[in-house]
């Protein structure tokens, strides 16, 4: 490998985890958004560990991104420093969190993802990566079965609460597609064994997921429509609301330490 | 009062002043039952309401560090109220009962919490101070009368210390940073300073419920006691951060072996108490909207859990 190739795969795996890093943080950020907002005491407690865990995914991933990077770069950096346009997390994961109902469809769906995404990049030809999967993927385990107990209480509940599901997977739907569709840069990584083929799990997502809305007696969503650009900055509006109060402190003064 | 509870009163203050605790099942005079609850379940809404004016930081917390820190912290103060609703409900009182007196202003909570957080130096300050003050009437109340509340008064005052020390160090970073963070941590503990010596309640000599609550050993120390233990261990982390001290008659007295400390502007406290703080009304409010908006969610939990107990019936027959 030449010099110059090997910058342009420094700056591929860069961007891969900072990719990675915008998932977490911008998920973590709006689950966090439901303390003191639960449904009861106890949501409240289990929404602020799954945003804790999800932070903590973005700071490992940041600071791995920061460490390829140099130039005395940190987390902070990446979380803090960046524009709308910068930002290349999936757009499923910055929109407002709705109601409970929407939440835990959210959450489904990324959890099934997670579930099969990070048993995959522990095998990464990356020990960085796949060290921070190794982490995770005990985290999504919990993650799962909770967001699969709630669909189906929620999806077999009440009427009320079947109609909200099924309002929700009908917002949400079309947001999932983009993860199944990694972009060059993505498949420059999977061809060096560093990346996940997401294409490759969206059969085992779809069973998943239909399964378990089965159970919950949900409808599985026909709707084509498919929203798509999160890994290329192309964001819903809501991402820059997010960024304007998530950075608000920490651009006001430049330099400080906190 | 007949001869037979007489003698269960009796039996009753001997076990307390012998230093045992009592236990859900004991025997206890009603008073002391409703002593309990009310002092209690305003424990368990001050950790709920709490959530609040720090949860208004979380979106915003300056550095990632910061922002898991604070998540954690808030996370902890909703499982405080947990612990204490179920303390609370061993005396015969439910989750739902206490709740609906908050929300209808039957019960209270800690009156600080209708101080807005301005800016994140507030974060520190509550972590430091307000959390300090909990502290020094929590440290008490591991030894109060009743097993359940003392119980659950040891693990908490642990995780306290643990968030006290996070707002110390929010407020260090600040106060050894740029000019302009040094004068928000100023601000903040100008700002706190005087409400969470009004946490310790009104003077000893003006509270309604301490008598008896020492009696019974609820209440371990007075007011004004904890007040001045609480106003001498801040003077040194005051000086070691660099900052003012908000008391400009603060002064030692070498006779008392304490520091002798300016009045309490008791109007501002009662002022705040009666409904005129920042946020009273906005407390009270989050908290009515988050538990309507949930009740679907409890409804539908509710109806699931009847299915499957139904179900499981109709298997077996």
């Amino acid at each position: 490998m030449n010099i110059s190739n090997k910058d342009n795969s420094q700056a591929d795996l860069i961007e891969y985890a900072t990719r990675l890093g915008d998932d977490s943080l911008i998920l973590g950020h709006r689950i966090s958004e439901w303390a003191s907002n639960g449904p009861f005491l106890e949501e409240d407690i289990a929404l602020g560990n799954v945003a804790l865990d999800y932070i903590g995914r973005a700071r490992m991933y940041y600071t791995y991104a920061a460490e390829l990077t140099g130039e005395g770069k940190t987390e902070d950096d990446f979380a803090y420093l960046r524009n709308e346009r910068d930002f290349s997390n999936y757009l499923l994961n910055e929109l407002p969190k709705g109601d409970f109902a929407f939440t835990i469809v959210r959450q489904l769906f990324i959890d099934v993802f997670n579930s099969l995404f990070l048993p995959q990049l522990q095998t990464s030809a990356n020990e960085h990566l796949a060290a921070i999967a190794s982490k995770a993927v005990k985290e999504t385990r919990y993650h799962l079965r909770r967001s699969k107990d709630w669909s189906i209480r929620l999806g077999d509940g009440t009427e009320e609460s079947h109609q909200r599901m099924q309002k929700a997977l009908a917002d949400l739907w079309g947001y999932v597609h983009e993860m199944f569709e990694p972009d060059e840069l993505e498949k420059r990584l999977i061809a060096q064994g560093i990346a996940v083929d997401t294409a490759n799990l969206k059969e085992q997502w779809l069973a998943e997921i239909t399964e378990t809305l089965n159970t919950a007696t949900l409808e599985v969503p026909e709707a084509e429509w498919a929203v798509r650009g999160g890994r290329a900055g192309h964001h819903t509006e809501h991402l820059g609301h997010l960024l304007c109060v998530m950075q608000s402190v920490h651009i006001r003064y430049p330099g400080a330490k906190w | 009062m007949s001869q037979n509870e007489l003698s269960l009163e009796t039996a009753f203050q001997n076990k307390i002043d012998n230093e045992l605790k009592i236990e859900p099942k004991d025997w206890m005079p009603e008073a002391y039952r409703k002593n309990l609850i009310r002092q209690i379940s305003q424990h368990a809404h001050s950790e709920v309401i709490g959530e609040q004016p720090e949860g208004n930081w979380i979106t915003r917390a300056p550095s990632l560090r910061r922002k898991a820190v604070l998540l954690s912290k808030v996370q902890d103060e909703a499982g405080h109220g947990l612990y204490l609703y179920s303390a609370a409900e061993t005396l015969g009182i439910s989750r739902a009962e206490m709740i609906e007196a908050l929300q209808v202003g039957k019960a209270k909570y800690a009156s600080i919490f209708n101080y807005p957080t301005q800016t994140w130096g507030d974060i520190g300050a509550i972590g430091w101070l307000v959390d300090g003050a909990a502290i020094c009437n929590q440290v008490s109340l591991q030894r109060t009368s009743y097993g359940p509340y003392a119980r659950s008064m040891i693990r908490i005052c642990k995780e306290e210390s643990f968030h006290q020390r996070q707002g110390y160090q929010i407020m260090l970073e600040l106060a050894k940073g740029t000019i302009e963070q040094k004068k928000m941590a100023q601000d903040s503990l100008n700002r706190f300073y005087w409400p969470s010596l009004m946490m310790f309640g009104p003077h000893d000599s003006e509270s309604a419920h301490s008598e008896k609550s020492m009696k019974w050993k609820i209440k371990r120390e007075t007011n004004d006691d904890l007040r001045q233990k609480f106003i001498d261990q801040t003077v040194p982390q005051i000086e070691f951060l660099g900052l003012e001290h908000p008391d400009k008659a603060l002064k030692w007295n070498e006779e008392r072996g304490h520091y002798d400390s300016s009045e309490i502007d008791w109007e501002e406290f009662y002022n705040v108490i009666n409904g005129n703080g920042h946020c009273n009304r906005q407390r009270i409010e989050h908290h009515v909207k988050a538990h309507e908006e949930g009740a679907w969610v409890r409804d539908a939990q509710n109806a699931y859990t009847a299915k499957v107990v139904l179900r499981a019936a109709q298997a077996i027959a």
